[in-house]
């Protein structure tokens, strides 16, 4: 069904907060859920043409990097960029054949490979482009949050988080229920005044954003620390001290 | 957006073959167009063809068109998904109608000429609403994009009619409806390009990061060093140089010398009419099909502003 699901007040909307402050783009979230995705439930994410000029292929994230604000206060900003898990997403409301869903359990946002035909119809009404054609098997595939992994029961319990939070060294990454305010992501969004993406489009994103910290205002240059007359011993130089400051 | 030659084959060959569906079942009650039965039974076949030629044209686009059938499942949320019921619900009485034409039952070849109508207006308001839907694409929200698929659908329909009415010596009827739908046509396409050219983008760079709280946003290294799907399907780009020409191209060939064919037409009769009705009917036909490649290739999608001003 691609009518959206009912929101149950308190349902869980589970997603991920992106920390723009600390992702030092290093690409090893994407490349961890290549890896993983390549292996899991919609596996394979294929590459065309892998070898050779024009190598290109299915990702999930895609990092991207920009310069914000001029001189100064211009900032170097690395932008993780994925599926929002959005609570308006009309990725999948445009979808004629059912194959793209929103469960109603968690938000997360799917699409069934075994009944989609490929017509690419969500990946125009997704604003974000979170959504990759994969032209070897015909069918549309985007980020899963690792549902292989959160409820997977046979790994160990840390380790039931989506790849990319999983692997990011810069702990950029948060995953949790965005739908309980007292989760740790949500008080993470509410004290550094994480946001929506493109708010304006109408989609609700729950994925959010931390923006970078302001930049420590830099005060007076600090000043050597001049030594006061009674601390110089030597007399002689006590009385050119005395001179030199007439 | 790319222009993929299967969608605009698709809409603009399916657009012409329910628009003279749509005329046939309307103006034939009317006695507008010859009541004789081959008469009818030709324009319905060709009606036919070119609708289910756009069809198959379309499911060449898909990933898996040998599940094309699961699209028509979703109609309580779908505008594709109501665009496929629509037109196979359309099947029904244009289907019927050849028996009924051929059977010479006036009553019920009005009654089904009329719902075949009805069904190929529905299925063509169902294509426009699948792009002005489509709230990343701002020259797809445009409100004209509805009338106009309606519009140029009624427009080329009632070109082709014009051209088998005249080739039986009456096709008054379809050539003034023609130019005046062609006219509507060429006033609405110019106003629709103005306002695409001066409406402001939905969203910025900036608002698509977050990051305008900073300041400009411009963008640093890529995510990716070749091309992907999304920049081939969502980046298409065409100089601005030739978008003014192609919409020069598309107005004069598509609307003005249809019309002025046309209304040499009008008066001539005779095998003259029948040659101009006939030209005018493919110029009209040739003329859409670069309205509709511009369509996709001036329109833009916000998933670009992530990338360089280059992709945009
Ligand atoms: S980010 Fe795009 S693909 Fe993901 S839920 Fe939102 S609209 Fe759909
Ligand atoms: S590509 Fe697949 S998932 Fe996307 S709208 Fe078409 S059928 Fe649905």
């Amino acid at each position: 069904m691609t009518s959206l699901p009912d929101p149950a007040p308190g349902a869980k909307k589970l997603g991920l907060v992106i920390d723009l402050d600390t992702c030092v783009g290093c690409h090893a979230c994407a490349v961890n859920c290549k890896e993983w995705n390549t292996s899991g439930h919609l596996a394979p994410l294929p590459d065309f043409n892998p070898y050779a000029a024009g190598a290109e292929g299915v990702w999930f994230n895609r990092v991207h990097a920009y310069e914000a604000g001029e001189g100064e206060a211009g900032r170097t900003v690395h932008f993780p960029r994925s599926c929002l898990h959005c609570e308006q997403p009309a990725c999948v409301t445009v979808c004629p054949t059912g194959a793209s869903y929103k469960r109603a359990e968690d938000g997360i946002v799917l699409v069934n490979p075994e009944t989609c035909i490929g017509c690419g119809l969500c990946a125009w009404a997704c604003p974000y482009g979170a959504r990759e054609l994969d032209e070897d098997a015909g069918v549309m595939k985007k980020c899963t949050l690792c549902i292989d992994r959160i409820y997977n029961e046979t790994i160990p319990e840390a380790q039931r988080q989506p790849a990319c939070v999983l692997t990011c060294p810069a702990r950029a990454r948060h995953f949790g229920d965005l739908g309980d305010p007292e989760s740790a992501v949500s008080r993470l969004v509410r004290e550094r005044g994480g946001y929506d993406l493109m708010p304006e489009m109408g989609y609700r994103p729950v994925n959010k954003y931390l923006p970078p910290r302001r930049r420590a205002v830099a005060g007076a240059p600090p000043q050597e620390a001049a030594p006061r007359a009674e601390e110089i011993a030597n007399p002689l130089l006590r009385w050119v001290d005395r001179v030199l400051s007439r | 957006m790319r222009p993929a030659p299967s969608i605009v084959v698709f809409t603009t060959l399916s657009g012409a073959g329910y628009g003279l569906l749509f005329w046939l079942g309307l103006l034939r009650p009317l006695g507008l167009v010859p009541g004789d039965a081959p008469f009818a039974v030709a324009a319905l076949l060709l009606a036919l063809a070119l609708v289910t030629a756009g069809l198959l044209s379309s499911l060449a686009h898909l990933g898996h068109p040998g599940r094309a059938w699961r699209a028509l499942s979703q109609w309580r949320s779908s505008w594709l998904s109501r665009e496929g019921v629509a037109a196979v619900a359309t099947y029904v009485p244009a289907g019927l109608l050849l028996p009924a034409l051929l059977l010479g039952w006036q009553g019920a070849a009005a009654a089904l000429g009329l719902l075949a109508a009805a069904g190929a207006a529905a299925t063509v308001y169902c294509t426009g609403m699948i792009y002005a839907s489509l709230k990343p694409v701002r020259e797809w929200r445009h409100p004209l994009v509805v009338p106009g698929y309606l519009l140029l659908a009624a427009f080329s329909g009632a070109a082709l009619l014009a051209m088998l009415g005249a080739f039986r010596g009456d096709g008054a009827a379809p050539m003034a409806l023609a130019i005046l739908a062609g006219a509507a046509g060429f006033a609405l396409k110019r106003a629709y390009w103005r306002g695409i050219d001066a409406a402001p983008p939905v969203a910025t760079p900036e608002s698509a990061t977050g990051l305008g709280v900073i300041g400009t946003v411009r963008t640093l290294d890529p995510p990716h060093t070749e091309t992907n799907y999304l920049l081939r399907e969502m980046g298409f780009r065409i100089a601005r140089r030739h978008a003014a020409r192609l919409r020069r191209v598309a107005l004069a060939a598509g609307f003005a010398a249809p019309i002025a064919l046309l209304l040499l037409a009008l008066p001539a009769g005779g095998a003259a009419a029948a040659a101009l009705a006939t030209l005018a009917a493919a110029l009209a036909l040739l003329g859409l099909l670069v309205e509709r490649w511009l369509m996709f290739a001036e329109a833009t999608h916000t998933v670009t502003l992530y990338y360089p001003p280059s992709a945009r």
